[in-house]
């Protein structure tokens, strides 16, 4: 029975990287699911839900001349594909404000204590170097209410963080 | 009641064909559609493309949703968006695609005219989600999926929303 890994890939950028993993899983059984990908301070990572007929050390096998040619790291963890399983986020949340240690901690950290869970989260540091701004965009479910996480998060603006929230409404039709 | 059609079905990428009839096969057809849209899981729309129907019907009601601007029960034949304001992004599902949200950028305020059941020509404004649910329906009588107007997350964090 074929079993769900997750790989994590992390590397230099260069053109070309996920067709070349890809197609290696592809061209040897392997099946892929759910994946994101994102250029992180210009390194190459992903994450790729993959189903292959083997275990950990023959996944790792296959994969290792990519590894030395491409000088990627490969991560493999046994996981539980649980795929149709979606859950729709009611709150997202966008944060941004001069850059400074701390920010996601104390953020999150707030957010978490009034109930929220977080189902996405990507972060980006922009501006410049001297003048470098955090922005981080998160989608999730406010268990205990939107009113909860607008009052967690007030102290934060008067420390010159900008925070918005706002209520999913998905429009089923 | 029809059974909901789900894509990769071809029947919903189809251009749907304008109604010339208004009679009784028609009003029974939009009684079906109507109880097909409020039998099955909650959602505020439904298109004839969504039961295999190559006609251009859609159905509406978002007036169960509290603090939302609503027209009621809206039958929206041969519907034509005479005019667009604004961009708004907002979350859409789709009962043709289970297990799949993403966000759509649509008119924030449309005007559309459109036949009822009746034959009768009606002109109307429809603003925020109401309008949202008028496009999204309006899309699959042209064989479009959410899917097909799919924004990224990361793009939209300072346009929630853009007047032109
Ligand atoms: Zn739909």
């Amino acid at each position: 029975m074929k079993q769900w890994f997750m790989l994590t890939v992390v590397g230099t950028d260069r053109p070309g990287i996920v067709a070349r993993i890809t197609t290696r899983l592809f061209d040897n059984g392997g099946n892929l699911g759910e994946a994101s990908m994102a250029r992180l301070g210009g390194n190459f990572t992903i994450m790729l839900m993959v189903q292959y007929d083997g275990d950990t050390a023959a996944l790792q096998r296959l994969l290792a001349p990519l590894s030395a040619e491409l000088g990627l790291h490969f991560h493999i963890d046994e996981i539980e594909g649980r795929l149709h399983e979606h859950i729709v986020p009611d709150v997202r949340i966008s944060v941004y404000g001069a850059d400074r240690a701390g920010i996601v901690a104390q953020v999150t950290s707030a957010l978490a204590a009034a109930g929220f869970n977080i189902l996405d989260l990507e972060s980006d540091v922009a501006g410049t170097e001297r003048k470098p701004v955090y922005v981080m965009h998160i989608e999730g479910c406010a268990t205990r209410g939107i009113e909860a996480l607008t009052q967690a998060v007030a102290d934060f603006a008067r420390d010159g963080l900008d925070i918005r929230l706002t209520s999913i409404d998905t429009l089923m039709g | 009641m029809f059974d909901v059609i789900t894509y990769p079905d071809p029947r919903l990428k189809q251009v749907a064909t304008p109604v010339n009839v208004f009679d009784d096969a028609l009003r029974a057809f939009v009684r079906d559609l109507e109880q097909t849209m409020r039998g099955g899981p909650p959602s505020v729309g439904i298109a004839a493309p969504q039961v295999g129907s190559t006609q251009r019907i859609a159905i509406v009601d978002v007036s169960s949703r509290p603090k939302t601007r609503s027209h009621g029960r809206l039958v929206l034949i041969n519907p034509v968006i005479t005019r667009r304001d604004g961009d708004v992004i907002g979350r859409e599902g789709c009962l043709s695609l289970p297990d799949f949200t993403g966000n759509v950028m649509r008119a924030e305020r449309i005007e559309v005219a459109a036949f009822d059941e009746n034959g009768d020509r009606n002109t109307y404004v429809f603003e925020e989600f109401e309008a949202r649910a008028v496009q999204h329906e309006i899309d699959h009588l042209d064989g479009l999926l959410f899917l097909d107007r799919l924004v990224s997350r990361r793009n939209d964090l300072f346009r929630r929303k853009v007047y032109k």
